[in-house]
């Protein structure tokens, strides 16, 4: 019976998207991101850089699951201070993004939800002030429905109160700040570092690691002092428990 | 057959362009007020050096002015002259409303002749309008109210009546049964179409009406004046037939259900709108056509009428899609005491081909199909809310992007690094330390906190685009990026090189955001 139950949890999931980062799809219930479920992300802080970290950092998740040839993903936002140039260097090119501006949080959602039960984008992404609980199960269930995967990027309301402190029936709930990067032999700006924390996730821990920003492709990458390190084999997991919260 | 003849000028600026095919059903527009009369009036057309009179009113006619005489010799002869440029394209607009006019309300077979006439085929007719006499006159008081005067022949044959109209006398002429070749004979040989060499040859042989030709054998006619010109006579003699290629008007795919009972609630309106879309469907898989928006009139009871408009982002057949649209608007409609009458129209279709089968089987490699959900969220959120970005041809960032529609294939930008968020409006630094002249600075401030710079990259220069505005001629932007102590990388730029002035005063400015 606790197979039978099992076996249809594992099937309500959508397919897995790993990061292709070790520690990170260790530490990830499933292996990777569901793809039909809700993600939220939040930036670390209300400051600037931290809402563009975490930006890119949704960018990037959208931008791998709408890797396929001919397939969009959506980008609802109610205030637009985007730059495309920008997201389409995190992999988000201006074919494979479609816009959509609401006039509120609320015909926002509405409009996340008809796009997630049509089933025809790769990924939806929407960035909100304010979403309750009822709101992300809605979301939550129309991800499951149309097979799609949701990213809701919370943005602050007030400054100083994290977003993700609400209630929500998220899969995964991650808030990314920026870090000071490495810095370089020669004068000039390197790969920026972020410290990805995974505050809440459904069946695993939470974890906190540091990780480089996402390339032109939007992956992410181990900081290069910890790719570099002789592990032994088959022990690589054991790096990244020493940061799990 | 008969010939609508000949109009007089051409009304050119009372005329309103409407598309001549523009699939309305109701009558031709106001009539015109004439615009001449009082004074001799004539319209002149460029052609090459010269500007010709390419037609004249009946005031200007009596004055002896003809069709193609030179401009300068009509004003010379009549000093108090108007004189109006031809608008041919105008001309033939109307020429094609009247031809649609004329195959909805009087003839299934009618269609423009030259630049000056109407052919109708008014076989198994006219007795609709109580004979042909009867018929030509009323035919001659509908075009003078619209303002256009107009000569009438009724014949046999085609070519007869174009002839006839053009060059046999003002009013109505109707030729009896078999008649033609007698009344042609005193014309002269340019009634009957013939080509301009073979008009110019027949004027070096001596022959000028159409009764010369009759003697002639048709071999050595035929190598003198051109194949086509026996042709012709054949034709208005009525020996060899030649048919009219009718004009086909369009009409709007539209769909109509009256209510035995009038309905009021939004489960039967939905119900009725199935239905009428289930019709219209299958009219428009017939005619192989697609809707790209749709109009639902909705009569009320008390005379009101409803009406409702979805569009669509790409011409489609699929009625549940439809439906789908419609839903999201039935409470918009106001039933009041009951709707009676449903009408569904499509005005604006395009042609929707069939698509093969091969495709909707090949589903795994088939990218899927974006315009229902486009149309859906547009439904919902008004169209202009869907939208993607293009790259245009600016290096300014903040002119570097222009809003495509939502099925657009937008182009991308250049690979310099830019931030993922920008300013609006870029906003000034200030206690900035930098070291000039292409160094980022050390330390800013910036809304209140002072940041210290670790790294920076740059500059990228910018010039200002002097063709936008003209105080942009000498602007320069150096753009850097830069990195913070605690990893804030900020794009920054300073006005001016740092070393002509006139390109800017060497303030900074933070413009955009990197995560």
């Amino acid at each position: 019976m606790l197979r039978a139950a099992v076996a249809r949890v594992a099937a309500s999931r959508g397919p897995v998207l790993p990061f292709g980062v070790g520690p990170v799809d260790h530490l990830l219930a499933g292996g990777g991101l569901d793809g039909a479920g809700l993600h939220e992300v939040a930036g670390a802080s209300a400051s600037w850089s931290d809402d563009a970290a975490a930006t890119l950092f949704a960018a990037g998740i959208a931008s791998r699951f709408a890797a396929a040839p001919d397939v969009s993903a959506l980008w609802a936002l109610t205030r637009f201070d985007l730059y495309a140039p920008g997201l389409e260097q995190a992999g988000l090119g201006p074919d494979r993004v479609l816009y959509a501006q609401g006039r509120t949080d609320k015909e926002l959602l509405a409009l996340c939800e008809d796009a997630l039960r049509d089933g025809s984008l790769a990924c939806v992404v929407a960035e909100v002030k304010a979403a309750d609980q009822t709101a992300t199960r809605r979301l939550q269930l129309a991800a499951s429905e149309g097979n799609t995967p949701m990213i809701l990027y919370r943005r602050y309301r007030r400054y100083g109160q994290c977003p993700l402190a609400d209630p929500s029936l998220a899969m995964t709930r991650w808030r990314i700040g920026t870090l000071s990067s490495g810095r370089l032999a020669s004068p000039g700006v390197g790969r920026g570092r972020w410290n990805v924390e995974l505050v809440r996730q459904r069946g695993g821990p939470p974890f906190s690691l540091e990780l480089e920003a996402c390339d032109d492709q939007g992956r992410l990458a181990l900081p290069a002092a910890t790719a570099d390190r002789a592990v032994a084999p088959g022990r690589t997991d054991t790096v990244a428990f020493g940061h799990a919260a | 057959m008969r010939e609508l003849g000949r109009r007089s000028e051409a009304a050119a600026p009372v005329f309103r362009a409407l598309r001549s095919d523009d699939g309305t059903s109701g009558g031709i527009a106001a009539p015109l007020p004439p615009l001449w009369g009082l004074r001799p009036t004539i319209v002149v057309a460029r052609t090459g050096q010269r500007d010709l009179v390419t037609a004249a009113c009946a005031a200007a006619l009596d004055l002896g002015l003809v069709p193609g005489m030179a401009a300068a010799h009509a004003r010379a002869l009549v000093s108090d002259l108007d004189i109006l440029d031809a608008a041919p394209d105008a001309d033939r607009a109307w020429l094609d409303r009247l031809a649609l006019h004329a195959a909805r309300c009087w003839t299934p077979t009618a269609a423009v002749s030259g630049t000056d006439g109407l052919w109708l085929d008014l076989s198994g007719t006219t007795h609709l309008f109580g004979g042909e006499e009867r018929f030509a006159v009323r035919l001659l008081g509908f075009l003078r109210r619209l303002g256009f005067t107009a000569r009438v022949a009724i014949a046999g044959t085609p070519g007869a009546a174009h002839a006839l109209a053009r060059y046999g006398g003002a009013g109505v002429r109707i030729l009896p049964e078999g008649g033609e070749s007698e009344a042609l004979a005193p014309l002269p040989l340019a009634a009957l179409r013939l080509a301009p060499e073979s008009l110019a040859a027949a004027a070096r042989f001596g022959i000028e009406r159409i009764a010369d030709l009759y003697p002639m054998p048709r071999g050595p006619l035929a190598r003198r004046l051109g194949r086509g010109a026996v042709e012709r006579l054949d034709q208005a003699r009525g020996f060899v037939p030649e048919p009219i290629v009718p004009v086909v008007p369009f009409d709007m795919p539209e769909a109509r259900r009256s209510l035995l009972e009038p309905i009021g609630t939004a489960e039967a309106i939905e119900q009725v709108i199935a239905d009428l879309l289930g019709d219209l469907v299958l009219a428009l898989r017939e005619r192989s056509l697609g809707v790209r928006s749709l109009v639902l009139r909705c009569d009320r009871l008390d005379m009101g009428a409803q009406f409702i408009t979805v569009g669509t982002a790409r011409a489609t057949r699929d009625a549940k899609h439809l439906l789908r649209l419609f839903r999201l608007r039935i409470d918009r409609i106001e039933p009041g005491l009951g709707i009676e009458t449903m009408v569904l129209a499509a005005p604006q279709v395009e042609a929707l081909a069939p698509e093969a089968i091969a495709a909707v089987l090949d589903t795994a490699r088939q990218a899927p199909d974006l315009a229902p959900l486009v149309d859906a969220l547009a439904g919902r959120a008004g169209d202009a809310a869907l939208f993607r970005l293009s790259a245009i041809e600016s290096d300014v960032p903040e002119r570097a992007i222009v809003r495509a529609g939502p099925l657009a294939k937008p182009a991308g930008w250049p690979v310099w690094p830019r931030p993922i968020r920008m300013l609006a409006r870029p906003e000034a630094l200030s206690g900035v330390v930098a070291l000039l002249p292409d160094h980022p600075p050390r330390r800013f401030a910036w809304r209140g906190r002072s940041y210290a710079v670790v790294a920076g990259d740059g500059p990228e220069r910018i010039h200002g685009e002097w063709w936008r505005r003209p105080g942009e001629m000498w602007a320069v932007r150096d753009y850097f990026r830069v990195e913070a102590t605690s990893g804030e990388r900020f794009w920054l730029f300073r006005r001016g090189d740092a070393i002509t002035d006139k390109t800017g005063n060497l303030s900074w400015y933070m413009h955009g955001v990197f995560g």
